[in-house]
């Protein structure tokens, strides 16, 4: 199948492993920002066919585990509430909040349902005039412009029952956080290619400049990950630090400018806190004024209010989202936490660490990633 | 008078249920031993031992591209009845119809079990029908069983693979899955991907007729042909290797699976099985697959291994090995 085939091919992939490995004079430590990133690295076994070149940190590129517990138990709340059904993409339904998840609500006689896109949750306010429909909007740049779309048709039908529930984040803010830590140990990114679709990497440059870091965009299969980790070995092993395009077929240096516009005439940056990375300045979106009836917390902000929130103390999922801790060294790690019983979100969601290592590498004989034991 | 939709005097045991069972059901189903309309069938003897399986249908779209709830319920009981080494002969089908259901749409159910039955050379001889108010279903479920006689020799199941013993299915994977995800999200594709819904009566005779000593076969119905294996490693005590490239995937269902984030080797199936036969008549048993229509993609996947602590392994893109886990949570519900 075309665009599919020729960047699975094992033997480019080989070549490509072969080159890396020539390249490579130290172990050097590559951060994948994108949680589609780290499943394709650990599906395919890059991370062990690269042990001792290149060491992966599993970046903290999953917006389901990022959400914030308040955010979560604002869902349940409402989904609880009479009337009004909430409508997220799937695996924010399992994630567990302080009392359960949204799955939890549903099963509770609430309202929580799964749809595929921000506009399924539009017909849904469109079909239940007497219900308010609430839609948490989780996603990087990637899934925002759908979910701006969405805020723009229901204000043009006039709808007085549909509302955004915003859990949207910002990449780049999260990236310089990791960089300013004291402790950082990254020394280049592989950019997210999808989101770089819309963003496109010119605001890169002076990440990469000032910190010092090859920055590549790069896409998720075997042959794309592999090509972005030979730019950011190249690059480190001769001193340089760019900002690179590796996904060329999908991404352009000024992103998709139409998608941007739309969530820019809808959207306005904010700081916000992320699990595991605590408060990122700029870190993500709210609704413009203009926009704000649209906008649960607005509308329901009165059943918000003195929720305790509560993360189960047991889960180390903020050590892991910014790359402090291996899933593995986490103790509950397959015992106490796994994907159908998990205590926090990177054992549920697709894109989240816990659960690429839990599907990839959990059988014995099976170490999760020899590179990553003893480097550190 | 039945009247253009279903109500809740349809169920009621009055008039009015006596005419739909004697107008719409059971003109469905016509039979010697169905005729009498009494409270039991009465079986003919037989010598044989008997299979004996029940099974319910609740999926939602009731019709989509290649299938039915009707043709999915009648071809789903015998598929369970064929690889357990039986023929069937008999089934009952129960109804239960939300009220508010269009008479037509259950007619063109009852139209496609009957025509499924009719090609499986299967009576269905029992049936029930329960009508429920409006929300306390949806339109229409269909609960099964069937009945069938043993035929020798019994394939011995999966405790008896061995080492060495070669996997094989029966013709491409996924397509039931991304058939039902496709038709009920409106997700756009054209032409829409069709289910393989079908009989493996004709694969499960093809291997009989050339005395292919089966080891084990299964339909890879829900959590596909994943499901099946980490069931038989379990029960064979072995490593069950499997190749990714190796596994028949048509475009279609790859490209919905590639766009979804799922993996097609997990999707449902309901008219592909999977086979495990000794590695000698591993050819022999491709082409009795291949000599019919719906086993003409048949393919070999893998192997049966010594155990390596991992009860299934898959072999993907880079030719390096990795644990194939069973999927979590609710991938695709109600999809039979």
């Amino acid at each position: 199948m075309k665009y599919l085939d020729e960047f699975r091919d094992p033997k480019l992939a080989g070549r490509l492993v072969d080159r890396i490995r020539r390249a490579a004079s130290r172990t050097w430590v590559i951060m994948e920002v994108c949680g589609g990133q780290t499943h394709g690295l650990l599906r395919h076994g890059i991370d062990e066919a690269l042990a001792g070149a290149v060491e992966l940190i599993h970046g903290p590129g999953c917006p389901v585990c990022v959400t914030p517990i308040e955010s979560i138990d604002f869902a349940c709340e409402l989904a609880k509430r009479p009337g009004t059904i909430v409508a997220s993409f799937g695996d924010m339904l399992r994630v567990p909040g302080s009392n359960g998840s949204l799955n939890r609500s549903h099963q509770e006689g609430g309202d929580a349902r799964i749809v595929y896109s921000p506009l399924d949750a539009v017909e849904l306010a469109i079909r239940n005039p007497d219900r308010d429909v609430v839609f948490f909007a989780v996603g990087f740049e990637t899934t925002m412009p759908a979910t701006a779309l969405a805020v723009l048709q229901a204000a043009d039908r006039k709808l007085q029952n549909f509302s955004i529930l915003s859990a949207h984040v910002r990449v780049l803010p999260a990236m310089r956080g990791i960089l300013s830590d004291p402790g950082n140990r990254v020394q280049a990114f592989l950019a997210a290619g999808h989101v770089c679709t819309i963003t496109g990497y010119r605001e890169y440059g002076e990440l990469a400049a000032r910190f010092g870091v090859p920055i590549v965009v790069t896409g998720f299969e075997p042959v794309d990950l592999l090509e972005g980790i030979l730019e950011c070995v190249t690059q480190l092993e001769t001193g340089r630090h760019c900002v690179t395009n590796r996904y060329e077929r999908s991404v352009r240096a000024e992103g998709n400018r139409e998608a941007r516009e739309i969530v820019d005439r809808v959207y306005e940056v904010a700081d916000r806190p992320w699990r595991g990375l605590g408060i990122v300045p700029g870190g993500g979106f709210v609704l413009r004024r203009a926009y704000e009836q649209f906008d649960a917390r607005w509308r329901f902000g009165s059943v918000a209010t003195e929720l305790p929130v509560l993360g189960d103390v047991r889960c180390r999922s903020g050590e892991v989202l910014s790359g402090r801790i291996r899933p593995t060294e986490c103790a509950e790690f397959g015992e106490g936490c796994t994907p159908d019983s998990p205590l926090g979100a990177p054992m549920v969601s697709s894109e989240g660490a816990c659960a690429a290592y839990f599907r990839y590498s959990r059988f014995p004989g099976q170490i999760a990633c020899p590179v990553l034991s003893g480097q550190e | 008078m039945i009247g253009d939709r279903i109500t809740l005097a349809h169920g009621e045991g009055g008039w009015l249920s006596r005419q739909l069972i004697e107008r719409v059901i059971a003109p469905a189903f016509a039979n010697s031993v169905l005729g009498p309309l009494n409270d039991s069938a009465i079986l003919p003897a037989s010598p044989r031992r008997l299979a004996f399986t029940t099974d319910s249908f609740v999926v939602t779209p009731l019709f989509f591209p290649g299938g039915d709830i009707g043709r999915l319920a009648v071809f789903g009981t015998v598929n369970d009845l064929v690889v357990s080494g039986a023929r069937p002969r008999w089934m009952s089908l129960a109804l239960i119809l939300e009220e508010g259901l269009e008479v037509d749409v259950l007619r063109r159910v009852l139209g496609s079990a009957s025509d499924a039955a009719r090609a499986s050379d299967v009576q269905i001889v029992a049936g029930d029908t329960k009508v429920v108010p409006r929300g306390a279903a949806d339109k229409m479920f269909v609960a099964t069983t069937g009945i069938g006689e043993m035929i020798d020799p019994v394939p011995p199941g999966p405790a008896a693979i061995e080492a060495g013993d070669v996997l094989i299915v029966s013709g491409p994977v996924g397509r039931h899955g991304i058939a039902i995800l496709a038709a009920r999200e409106n997700l756009g594709l054209s032409p829409p991907p069709t289910s393989d819904c079908g009989s493996l009566a004709g694969l499960v005779e093809a291997l009989r007729s050339r005395e292919i000593p089966v080891r084990a076969m299964r339909d890879a119905t829900r959590g596909g042909v994943t499901a099946v294996l980490h069931e038989w490693a379990s029960t064979c005590g072995l490593t069950l290797a499997v190749e990714e490239h190796w596994l028949p995937v048509g475009d279609d269902v790859r490209g919905a699976s590639e766009l979804l984030g799922l993996d097609p080797i997990h999707i449902a199936n309901e008219g592909t099985m999977v086979v495990a036969v000794p590695q000698g008549v591993a050819e022999g048993t491709l082409q009795a697959l291949r000599g019919r229509p719906e086993g003409a993609q048949a393919a070999v996947i893998g192997h049966a291994e010594v155990d390596r602590g991992t009860p299934v392994m898959i072999r993907r893109g880079l030719g390096r090995e990795r644990p194939l886990d069973l999927p979590s949570g609710a991938m695709l519900p109600r999809i039979c």
